[in-house]
């Protein structure tokens, strides 16, 4: 749909009912890629609040007292055990990446292929500076003695719900970083620009796909926020 | 690949531009084409057009005889599992593998078969057609969702091989048992289950994105959401339902996989198993079970809900006759896909939860039966006075009302707590389960594929065959299914390999078993006969005319039946109206198709939609 005839149509509430009463589209000038990105950012919601659900009703019920939490996560600094030393410098790497992707998405859609790469490619590294980071607290816990079957603080659910939830935020993260950095060489290439066809789906490249990739990034970052504060600061 | 779309594209831009020029009011105008023609992928080789597939109808077509070919396996399964029933006698089964063989049936006749077809194969063949798209949005992702499925049962019947064998937890395969020794498969059968499980859910979430994405985004042009077949509706709703559903089972896979390889205590308590106690330890299975019912509950709509919408178009086409209360009906699918998030627990009254949850559920699930209830009154109204063709379709038709109303009925016993209780684990809820949610989309599907098997070969199936398929089914699932709510009533339990010659148990319930038995060999035996009709009918079956049934919704409008790849020809459909307008006063014909103009049939009083 032509930019001039979506500015034609009602706007704020009143565009709900128009737009789902009228034909084609029920959103309307946004990509399929776009619209379907939500949907499945919807779904993985549903995923990742039956962990965090079942997580409270995990540590809920269990027998022994649930590990405390300030002093599993904190890190030596100059000798001082600071709590959440780590985690705060992960949670800032990782919202930070989300502001590049954003400025990446703008730059995107001005066609400002150097200044977009650069930014995809900052993102790719503060969510790799993530994982490292998070690899780097699991070999730390693993060495204190925490298992996923038990550990020396307390409830042995603990361990099992932290390593389950945080490797499958982690995953996600992964997989992130793995379509940036193919990102990245797409924009430095110029598919973008000159529309060149998908490996796999054969289809046209567009600038859009970058914007669809920053909704999953945004959305991973804001998963991370909600583990933050049931995980950490619980 | 894509020139001569190309080409079509720029001559399409050309005509669509003049549309709104015209200064008097046309009344056959629709909304100018939003969106360039769809960019199709053209295969070359017959790897890619017949194994590789991303033409959804191939897809669907791939789907639906996957998912049949397993349920075939499910349907031995029940076989064997009541020959050991009714003569235990015999030995034919060890107990081990009957509950094997209870837990394989369970699972593959709900996921496996109904969902994977209903979704995944008239998903993909009616959705885009009826939408009036060339194909589903992203035909590549759609390819991947159809072959992580085969992977999934591929590795759901690997269990079959694995040392001590498939799983036998019970279809609903709650832990500990499950994982536990004493259970068959407890370490090997239950991990492949998991696994398949979460490929399944994988596969599923690639095609259903595809399939919300077609019905909002790839309407043609005239195809407002309200004049969508009851039919996409009804798999639009499941999909939505499955996206947020499936989540719920794949988080209790994946912590259940956990529990058993890695030991872990998600759901596991402090048990002592076999004299000795185990390391697992504050661990709580209920919460399995509110994750499994969380899933499983909707799913009992991702199976109906399709099936609702089937056979709303079914009685319309065969009755001639005008849905009654369309509206109603989509509201109805929508209610009801809506209320089934919170019915869950009372699949859980005898679990121990608080009493009062039990009341909550009990009143959502009584809530439930509104919406439904509409809709059987608005079938029973499509059909009043209608003029009804006994042809295959409707015969199913109208046998999936009665034995959808049948299993709706019991399910309101059911659904009261108090009534529950007793009749818990009992025969009654084996009866009720399979009438609602066995029998009743069955019926729809073989009504469906009678219905649709010219739109995929160009040829009929045989109508004797299919007669003589259509009433062994129908009067033997009801020799089946009426005797065990008898069973269950005097109390007989499910899930027992063999109803000993106890005192507790009349003996009427053991000579019912066997008077079962006979009952499920010869219906089964009536799905070979179908099985051949519809092999043999692709070759020898008499070549259908186009729109052989006179229906109205667009996949019977294509320029070629079967249509070809692309679907639609150079030009796209342009859609005036619903797909009802059947027996229209002042109309030449007794049927209106959505494509035909309003200036072609003035003087016909249609509704307007």
């Amino acid at each position: 749909m032509s930019d001039s005839s979506l500015d034609n149509l009602p706007k704020g509430w009143k565009s709900v009912p128009n737009d789902l009463g009228s034909d084609q589209t029920a959103f309307k000038g946004v990509q399929w890629g776009k619209a379907m990105m939500w949907i499945f950012l919807l779904s993985d919601t549903f995923i990742f609040s039956c962990f965090l659900i079942s997580y409270m009703k995990g540590r809920a019920s269990t027998v022994v007292d649930w590990p405390n939490t300030s002093h599993v996560f904190s890190l030596d600094f100059m000798g001082v055990p600071v709590p959440l030393l780590l985690i705060a410098i992960m949670t800032f790497v990782l919202i930070t990446s989300s502001g590049t992707m954003a400025l990446a998405v703008k730059y995107g859609y001005e066609k400002n292929r150097k200044m977009c790469g650069h930014l995809i490619l900052a993102t790719a590294i503060g969510g790799l500076i993530f994982v490292g980071m998070q690899a780097f607290e699991w070999s730390k816990l693993i060495h204190e003695g925490v298992r996923p079957w038990s550990n020396p603080f307390g409830a042995g659910q603990f361990g099992s719900y932290f390593f389950m939830i945080t490797g499958f935020h982690g995953t996600h993260v992964s997989i992130g970083v793995i379509f940036l950095f193919i990102f990245a060489r797409k924009v430095y290439r110029g598919d973008f620009d000159t529309g060149r066809r998908g490996f796999f789906t054969t289809m046209k490249s567009d600038y859009v796909s970058i914007e669809i990739l920053g909704l999953y990034w945004h959305f991973v970052d804001l998963v991370w926020v909600f583990i933050f504060a049931f995980f950490y600061l619980w | 690949m894509s020139d001569e779309y190309e080409h079509k594209l720029e001559a399409k831009s050309d005509y669509t531009g003049d549309a709104s020029s015209v200064s008097t009011p046309d009344i056959d105008a629709v909304p100018d084409a939003e969106l360039p023609d769809q960019e199709l992928y053209h295969s070359h080789s017959w790897w890619t057009t017949y194994v590789f597939s991303q033409d959804a109808k191939y897809i669907g077509i791939q789907y639906a005889l996957t998912a049949i070919g397993t349920g075939l396996l499910g349907l031995v399964l029940s076989w064997l599992m009541r020959i050991q029933l009714a003569w235990p006698g015999l030995g034919w089964l060890e107990p081990s593998s009957y509950y094997q063989f209870v837990t394989m049936h369970g699972m593959i006749m709900v996921v496996y078969l109904l969902t994977a077809l209903f979704l995944g194969g008239f998903g993909n063949l009616l959705i885009p057609l009826m939408c009036g798209a060339r194909d589903m949005a992203f035909p590549y992702v759609n390819m991947l969702s159809y072959w992580a499925f085969v992977v999934a049962v591929v590795v759901l019947l690997a269990s079959f091989f694995v040392p001590g064998g498939p799983t036998g937890a019970g279809w609903t395969l709650y832990p500990p048992q499950a994982i536990t020794a004493g259970t068959p498969g407890y370490n090997g059968g239950i991990i492949l289950m998991l696994i398949s499980l979460i490929l399944f859910v994988a596969g599923f979430t690639m095609g259903g994105l595809n399939y919300i994405i077609t019905v909002l985004q790839l309407r043609a042009r005239g195809m407002t959401l309200m004049r969508l077949p009851l039919t996409i509706w009804g798999i639009f709703t499941a999909t939505v339902l499955a996206m947020f559903a499936f989540p719920a089972l794949l988080v209790g896979c994946l912590m259940m996989t956990l529990d058993s390889l890695l030991g872990t205590s998600f759901f596991m308590p402090a048990m002592v198993s076999l004299g000795e106690t185990l390391t697992h330890e504050g661990g709580s299975p209920i919460l399995f079970q509110h994750l499994f019912w969380f899933f499983g509950h909707p799913e009992v709509y991702i199976v109906a809900l399709p099936a609702f919408g089937i056979v709303s178009d079914l009685l319309s086409v065969h009755s001639r006759k005008t849905i009654f209360g369309y509206r109603m009906m989509v509201w109805a699918i929508v209610g009801i896909g809506a209320l089934s998030f919170f019915v869950w627990a009372h699949h859980m009254y005898v679990s121990g939860m608080n009493p009062w949850f039990g009341f909550f559920f009990a009143t959502t699930t009584l809530i439930i039966a509104v919406p439904t209830a509409i809709k059987v009154y608005n079938w029973i109204l499509t059909l009043w006075r209608g003029n009804i063709v006994l042809s295959l379709p409707m015969l199913f038709s109208l046998g999936f009302i009665v034995t959808f109303l049948n299993g709706g009925l019991t399910g309101l016993f059911l659904g009261n707590v108090t009534v529950d209780v007793p009749l818990s684990d009992t025969y009654f809820v084996v009866a009720h389960f399979h009438m609602v949610m066995g029998i009743a989309p069955i019926l729809v599907v073989f009504g469906a594929i009678y219905h649709w098997y010219p739109l995929v070969t160009g040829r009929m199936m045989n109508e004797t065959l299919g007669k003589v398929h259509f009433w062994i089914t129908f009067i033997g699932s009801y020799a089946i299914y009426f005797p065990m709510h008898y069973q269950g009533f005097v109390g007989v339990p499910r899930r027992y390999y063999e109803i000993y010659d106890s005192p507790y148990i009349d003996v009427s319930t053991l000579l019912l078993n066997k008077f079962i038995t006979i009952a499920v060999l010869i219906v089964g035996a009536a799905q070979l006969l179908f099985l051949y009709n519809l092999f043999a009918s692709a070759r020898l079956g008499k070549k259908a005319e186009k729109n052989p049934w006179k229906a109205n919704s667009l996949e019977w409008q294509t320029p070629q039946m079967p249509p070809e790849h692309g679907n639609w020809g150079k030009e796209l459909p342009k859609v005036y109206r619903w797909p009802y307008d059947f027996s229209v006063p002042g109309a030449k014909e007794d049927y209106i198709p959505q494509t035909q103009p309003p200036s072609e049939i003035i003087g016909a009083k249609v509704e307007k939609t």
